[in-house]
Formats: structure tokens, sequence, C-alpha cells
């Protein structure tokens, strides 16, 4: 099927298989579609197989940073001398990522299944779904399925005859994006204001409640029930380009093209191919730009860097912006760059959770300084003001918000030196900005 | 209890620290101070200033030095260009928001992001044309004010209210370059140990209202003190100001008080600038007090002394140990009562995160160490026994009128006192004494720890430390004034010779933090150790 859009026939569709069919949404509906048959093989294994299956199987976290799952798992305590959490990061806040929704939206089961058997892989009897608090729709239709995951015997204290305990508790956050951040959705869990933690401890050690925590994307934890049914060396086989980069990753793919939306694609496929093929391409008379090419935290392409990039972890760091969410934000030669990058400042000074001085005093001043140049009152020494201040922002914090507001900044002044130049020097037309 | 050691070299100096050390405590050590603002000794560390930020070989990138504990070999610079870029952009950071007040703060002075900026901030701002961030001041409690456009968020209010007074009525309100401290609706800041917030913010943001405007940190006097408040003996350091007392602030002792005092204990000061002082030594002349000079003063005390027979002495649980100690002596040769006036209350104020810290049910310095020379506590007792008694010595005592009559029963009465009192017009002599911040000398706390405090103003008139006025008369009577200590340290050893709990003391082994009586618990505390 597919949704918004039919499928197209370059895509690969495991996660989004059924999206846009509503029939899979209930436990019934999920098990005539091959659901569950992933935990039932996970709970006739031992912790250790689940875990080096998915070790095996080369998956690596979907929410932005791509750290291998099987080894995220293996970090949990052998011996379970405390209580193990599973946090499913459902909080999914990244401008121009829609991933997340879109599975639990249409497929809650195959959520639900994931986190059931990563609970399982690293000992935890207790699962808590953070799901972002805007979406409504989607916590009614998850809690829905976790309720009707309980009648069926999916979750709850003897897991399909298994002995086995699995809770899931849906948990909704506040409208703050920096509850994305792991250790301030663990903090945000607990009641706490959702302020990132220091790292060390890593959640493995000390996470929820100070107890061995795992957290991983709902993406990630969705592809665990097909791993576990199809195969390590199946997933493993689904790569086109770096042998690193395994599985399929839905692109949510926004902007300037014709036809904006989910793409689940083999990692490894050409950029080329999602902009101007599967996406339709650019609206008549236009030229494409620039990509923001996994979500906003992450350095800008040009149209030129596009051309040949694979998309998987490898063949974007390789042309020096990141895989991070996978939510693309294509622009058109429409677009006025200064601006764009503006308006995701003010975002990050938006949301900055305050704590470390940089971000909180770093992120604010970025925006003025970007306003005042759009407002064709920017000064020679602006772009110099920004370059600095943003090396001052990047790696100095605990959580890496205030990195995610310098990267953009920094890559379209080099990128795109022109287009502010042609601000501060006055050769285009100031642009009213609401403060 | 010896730890494992670690050996860190932090800028080119190698130190043997304890394994779990942090490097901010580490480079204290080595003689270096890692400049910082969040981090503080006696609250919990959210590295969230990043001002202490530090370069540590083979890390990725800086580190912050007060929650990157020390391993084995571990190589710091904490001046290398790296942390002192990060260093001079946190606090260009600090600065865009920051009102540069300086010269209407009460923060001026003895201000770290003053220190900090002089140090190595840059030399004027980048930021240029933008209002600072506004919010009005918040009056957040009985003595303190907040505020907001000072602030750096450093939170170290919010950690105190949360962690150590266990009493979290101070947040972080909204976020970004929006977020100020903010009070929990309907709250107050008046917990008894609020008022410590002021003393650890670094800047100017929360201010006492009892300093507010009262002087410049420059124009202090400081010297190092015992709060006379409680038996719990916190270190203090007084400020002076043109030689009056205008501030308390608690001393760092880790032993007693860590960082911190209560907020009894801190407005416990306005008497020491009481102006209705006695100031010179009266004696009576056909029921007129009359002016005189020392020596016909001691040489009447003397007298008085000598006759011998039943003798009451009614002292103060806030004098100091040498001068209870001999007073005491003076009137050893007679059948004497010494008693000590200690207020007690009924409860505790213990502050909740520090082991055992609290504002004490006794409520004077130096109960213990009364009770070490050998007073007793039957205060109504001894004032019966007074009435009809041939000498009667008050030293800084207060009586009520009742008391005052029963006292003046006594065929003498010499008063040692501060301030002026009118109960006791028929008594044989007044002799005027320095107050606490006036004079040198220690006190005895709950705990059998023995402190100095140190003279912070000057002593008006011709008042004297009760320890030089006994000292002049020998205990036989008579003048002795070869044998009579000249100093607080001198009358401390006499005193301390004829204690043995304290035998062998000297002032130089107490130092400025006190030590514990060399074989302590011989006298039982009121309350027991808790």
């Amino acid at each position: 099927m597919g949704y918004p859009h039919p499928s197209h026939a370059k895509e690969q569709l495991v996660l989004s298989k059924h999206f846009g069919d509503a029939g899979a949404r209930t436990f019934d509906g999920w098990v005539k579609r091959g659901g569950y048959e992933g935990l039932k093989r996970a709970l006739g294994m031992t912790r250790d197989q689940v875990v080096e299956i998915v070790k095996a199987s080369g998956l690596r976290g979907r929410g932005g940073a791509g750290f291998p799952t099987g080894l995220k798992w293996s970090f949990m305590p052998k011996e379970v001398t405390k209580p193990h959490y599973l946090v499913c990061n459902a909080d999914e806040s990244e401008p121009g990522t829609f991933k997340d929704r879109e599975i639990i939206r249409w497929t809650p089961h195959q959520l639900l299944e994931g986190c059931a058997i990563a609970a399982h892989a690293i000992g935890a009897e207790r699962i808590y779904i953070y799901i972002r608090g805007e979406f409504t729709a989607e916590h009614r239709i998850l809690t829905a399925a976790v309720e009707d995951a309980y009648r069926s015997g999916a979750l709850g204290g003897n897991v399909f005859g298994s002995g086995r305990r699995i809770d899931v508790v849906v948990h909704r956050g506040a409208g703050a994006y920096i509850c994305g951040e792991e250790t301030a959705m663990m903090n945000s869990i607990e009641g706490k204001r959702g302020n990132p933690r220091i790292k060390p401890p890593f959640p493995a050690a000390a996470g929820l409640w100070a107890c061995p925590t795992t957290i991983n994307n709902v993406e990630t934890l969705a592809a665990i029930g097909h791993i576990l049914v199809r195969g390590a060396d199946w997933y493993k086989g689904l790569c086109l380009s770096s042998p690193k980069s395994t599985g399929t990753k839905l692109f949510s793919v926004c902007g300037h093209v014709q036809r904006p939306g989910n793409y689940e694609v083999v990692m490894g496929t050409p950029m080329r191919d999602l902009v101007y093929d599967m996406c339709g391409g650019m609206r008549p008379g236009r030229a494409l730009k620039a990509v923001i090419p996994g979500g906003s935290s992450v350095p800008i392409m040009t149209a030129a860097e596009i051309e040949d990039c694979a998309m998987d972890y490898e063949g974007i760091a390789a042309k020096g912006s990141m895989l991070g969410s996978g939510g693309m934000i294509v622009m058109d030669d429409s677009t006025d760059i200064v601006y764009q990058v503006m308006r995701l400042a003010r975002f990050y000074a938006h949301e900055s959770c305050a704590q470390c001085t940089q971000c909180r005093e770093g992120t604010a001043w970025t925006t003025r300084i970007l306003e005042r140049i759009l407002a064709g009152a920017g000064k020679a020494e602006d772009l110099a003001l920004l370059l600095d201040l943003a090396d001052n922002m990047t790696g100095k914090t605990i959580c890496v918000l205030s990195d995610s507001c310098a990267a953009p900044v920094v890559s379209a002044i080099k990128k795109f030196r022109g287009e502010f130049d042609a601000y501060l020097n006055r050769t285009r037309r100031p642009v009213m900005v609401a403060v | 209890m010896t730890a494992e050691l670690v050996n860190v070299t932090i800028d080119g100096m190698t130190v043997a620290v304890p394994k779990g050390t942090s490097i901010i405590e580490a480079a204290k050590q080595a003689g270096i101070l890692v400049p910082h603002y969040c981090y503080h000794p006696s609250l919990p560390s959210p590295a969230v200033c990043r001002m202490c930020l530090v370069e540590v070989e083979k890390a990725p990138k800086l580190m912050p030095a007060c929650v990157t504990t020390v391993v084995e070999g571990q190589v710091v610079h904490t001046d290398g260009e790296e942390a002192r870029r990060a260093r001079t952009g946190v606090l260009e950071f600090l600065l865009i928001n920051h009102p540069l007040d300086c010269p209407i703060c009460d923060q001026a002075g003895e201000c770290e992001l003053q220190d900090y900026t002089f140090q190595e901030g840059r030399p004027g701002t980048r930021y240029s044309e933008y209002a600072k961030r506004y919010n009005p001041v918040e009056d957040f409690g009985p003595d303190v004010l907040y505020v907001p456009n000072r602030c750096i968020l450093c939170t170290r209010c919010v950690r105190f209210m949360d962690d150590v007074a266990g009493t979290p009525v101070l947040n972080v309100s909204e976020r970004g370059d929006r977020a100020y401290i903010g009070i929990d609706q309907g709250q107050l800041l008046d917990h008894p140990w609020a008022g410590n917030v002021v003393d650890l913010c670094p800047v100017g943001s929360l201010l006492s209202k009892d300093f507010l405007h009262k002087a410049r940190a420059w124009d202090l006097d400081k010297s190092a003190s015992v709060c006379t408040g409680c038996s719990q003996g916190c270190n203090i350091t007084i400020d002076t100001r043109d030689n009056t007392v205008v501030r308390l602030r608690p001393r760092p002792n880790l032993e007693v008080n860590r960082h911190f005092m209560c907020d009894t204990g801190r407005m416990n000061y306005r008497w020491m600038n009481r102006g209705d002082r006695i100031e010179a030594p009266l004696v009576q002349d056909g029921g007129r007090l009359v002016a005189t000079d020392w020596d016909r003063a001691v040489d009447r005390l003397a007298g008085l002394v000598e006759k011998g027979g039943t003798s009451v002495l009614l002292a103060s649980a806030s004098a100091s140990l040498e001068s209870l100690g001999l007073v005491h002596r003076l009137l050893s040769g007679t059948r004497l009562t010494a008693v000590v006036q200690l207020p007690v209350v009924d409860s505790e104020e213990p502050l909740q995160g520090i082991k055992d810290l609290a504002l004490r049910r006794e409520r004077a310095p130096n109960g213990d160490g009364a009770r070490l020379i050998g007073y007793g506590m039957d205060w109504q007792g001894a004032v019966k026994a007074a009435s009809t008694a041939d000498l009667v010595v008050l030293l800084d005592v207060t009586l009520t009128d009742a008391e005052a009559a029963l006292v003046s029963g006594a065929a003498a009465v010499v008063v040692l006192g501060t301030v002026q009192a009118q109960e006791l017009p028929a008594a044989a002599l007044v002799l005027p004494l320095t107050n606490v911040a006036e004079e040198n000398g220690t006190f005895v706390n709950r705990d059998q720890r023995v402190q100095r405090y140190q003279q912070a103003r000057t002593a008006p008139g011709m008042s004297r430390p009760a320890w030089w006025v006994a000292g002049q008369v020998t205990p036989a009577g008579g003048l002795a004034p070869s044998s009579s200590p000249a100093t607080a340290a001198q009358a401390f050893e006499l005193v301390c010779s004829s204690i043995p709990a304290l035998a062998g003391l000297t002032y130089s082994d107490l130092g400025l933090l006190g030590r514990l009586a060399p074989t302590h618990g011989l006298a039982p505390t009121m309350q027991g150790g808790s």
C-alpha cells in the first residue's frame, strides 16, 4: 500500500508495508499480517541469542545517532539485580521528521512487538513509550493497541504463555523538543524538568530511576520483529552501499518536491533517486538548491552534493552531513537560505533547556544576528561572529542541542555565503522578521 | 580510612588525590583554581555553567572539571589555549544578558563574574544593539531578594533548596534565554537556613535585604569568628565597615558547618554594635557609681575577693572559655557556687542535607566550655543562694527584676558587663567588658570542639575582656601582675592547664578551624550526642 501516495517501485516495503491499511491496527489484524511471530520466536530464545541476532543484522539506531542496536542492548547488565527498563523514544520532534508518527498511526503492534522483543533481550519487565504530546490521534491509537495487546496476551504478566512479564506504560510528553534527548526523556518520565543529564553514567548503567535502561527509537524497534522472523542475514543483505549500514530506512521527505511523504528504501539508495524520481522532483520550472538530509540538526547539503550521495550513514557522512533521523528537507531555488537558517536557529533558541550557558545564550544570540541580517541591518563582521559563536557552541555542552543549532548555520555560511553577503551588502531586499 | 590515591598532573604539577576526586578538587590540591560557577563543594554538580572545561590529554573534547573524576596518570591543562578560549566564550555568553550595573550591585567586589571577566573576559561586547533580558526584582522571602537580570542560571540556589534544605521551593522557570529562577506559587523562601542562597549566588542576583546597600565589599574588614547563636558553633566571618558589624557570613569548616549558617545566627549581630555600653570601671561611692581607673577598680575587686566566705558566680554561657575559666579561678578561694545562664528552646532547626548541622536547642555558644570548667546549671538555685552570699559576681548576664532583687540581698555585688544595666544600683563594682566582636577567645561547642574567634572591632572606652580583669587578681587575692595573662592565648593556656579534657592545648593547636578536645566526652552535654 502506501500513504499518502501509492508505493514507488524503488521502495523496499518492510516497516511501511501496511501504511494506509487501517486493518493492521488491531491485534488480530496484525497477527493476520504475520505479526507477533517475531515475539513468539524471541520468547523461545535466551536474552543473548536475541541480542546476537540483532547484532548480526547490523541494525543501527534510527533516532539520529546511528549507534548499533545489538551492541547497545549488550551493555545492559547480564544479572538483573535492579529493575531494567526499556524506553521507546516516540517523542519525534526533529523538524522535518515524521516517520515514527506513521509507524504508530498505522502499525502500532509493529512497535509493540519490537518493544516486547527488546524488553526480553535486555531483561526488562517494563517499557515506557514516551510519545510526543502533540500526537493526539497516535496516542489514542497506541493506547488502544496496548489495551488490545494486553487482552490478547501479547503483553502482561504471562506473555504468550511464556511466563515472562512485559508491561507497557504510555507516557505523553508535554511539548518540549529536548525531551527527545534520551537523558532528558528519562528525567521527564521521572516527573522532573526535562533537562539532559551528564554522561557518564550512561543509561545502561544508571538510567531511569538510576536503574539500567535502554532507549531505542520507534523505527529501530519496529524493525526488530522482522529481523527475528526473516533472520539477520536477510536484513544484512538489504544494503546497496556501505556494509556498515543495513536494512531499510524511512525517509520523511518534505519541502519543495512534487510528492512529499515517507519513503522506505534500502540503505545506500542514491539520494538522487529519492529526490528526483520517487518524490517526483522539483516543481515545474524550479531547480534544487539544498537538502537538509537528516532532520534540522545536520549540516545542509547543496544540490551538487546530493548528485552522487548514497543514503546511508557513511554515504551522507562522506558529504559532510549526517543521516540523522532521515527527515529530509528539500529546498528549491525559491528558498531564502538565510531565512530558513534563521527559522531553524529560532527553533533551537526556543527549545534550549537553559542548562548550559553556551546553548541558552548562544542559540538566542545566533537567532538575533540572523534576524538582524535579514532585516537589512547586518554588519560586515556578523558572519565571522556567527562562526565564532558556533565554534563556542560546538562540543562544549551536556547534550547536542547547541551543536545542532550551530551545524546548519556553519554549513549555510560555508555553502551559501553569497546569500548572506547579499543581505549584508544590501543587494537583497530586507525581510520583515517577526521577532 | 586510607583511600586509594591516584596521581594526576595538572598544569605540570603532579598531585596524589583519593580515587573519585573531581579534577576541580584535585586542582585545588595543586594550588590551581579552575574558574567555575555552578560547582560548589557542598552541592551536587550539574555541570551546567560549562566554565570549568579543561583540556584532558587523550580526551576527545574539553571536559567539565567539576564532574570528571581523576584517573591514574591523567594529564590536565586548565590554562591551555582551547580551555581559555572556551572560558572566554562562556563569559561572553554570560555577560550578554547581564546588566553592567556593578556600581550599584551589592556583589561588586566579591562577584565571581566580575573577577573572571577581569581575569580573562573579552575587553568589549560583541552583543551590540540588542536589549538585555529584563525581569523585575522578586521578593523571595524574609531576607532574600531575587534580581533576575543579573542571574546566570548556575542553579546553586535551586540545588541548595532541593538537596540540602530539602524544601524544594525554587525552580528554573521557562526555557532558553528566557529562563529565570522561579519560586513555587504561594511559597516563600522562609526556610530557617534560606539565607545561604545569598552566599551561594556567585553574582548579585540573590541579595540579602538586611545587607542591601550597606557597604561595598572592598570597604569591609573580615575577621574569623564563631557564631554565638547556639551550641553548634558554626564558623563565621564577621564583616565590619568602619568598626561597625554589618554582616555575618558562614566560614567554611567541613567538620562543623560545611559552608552554611542558619538565618537566626546570621541576623544575630546588631547587639554587637550597641551604643549603650559601660565604658569605664565604676565603683560604689556613697550610693553613686563613680567612674574610676582600672588600677583602683582591680584593687577594689581584690579586696572583695580576699574576704572569702560564700560567693556566687552567675555567668553567661556566651562568655569565652578564657573568661569563664579565669573568673571561676578568681573565686576559687571562696565557697563558690558557679552557674551559667543558658537559654534553651524546645526544638532544633536542622539543615536536612548536612549531617550533624542544626540550630541547636542550647542557644549559647559555650555551654560545654562552662561545663568543662565546672559551672553548674542550676540557675534558680544559685540566684536564691546569691541573696545570702558574701559576694556575687555577675559575668555578662541579664537578670529579671525578681532575680535582681534576690541578688541585691548579697553583701557585695560585682557586675562584669558590656551594656549599662539599671537593675543593680547598689553594686559595689561595675566593670566594663568587651563583647565577642571585640576580643579574642574560644568557645567549646556541643561536640567538645574548641574553636577560636578573633577580634573584629575595637572595644569601646576602657572595656576589657573578663579574663584580663580576673587575671589581674591572684586566686588567693591581691595583685600579682607578673603572672597575669597578657593575651588571650596565655589566658587560654592557663585555663586549659586546669581542665583535664583540654590539658596542653594552645591557640596554635586550634588554628582557625578548631579542634576536638583531646579527651572529650568527660562532661555530659545537656542534649547528649546525636
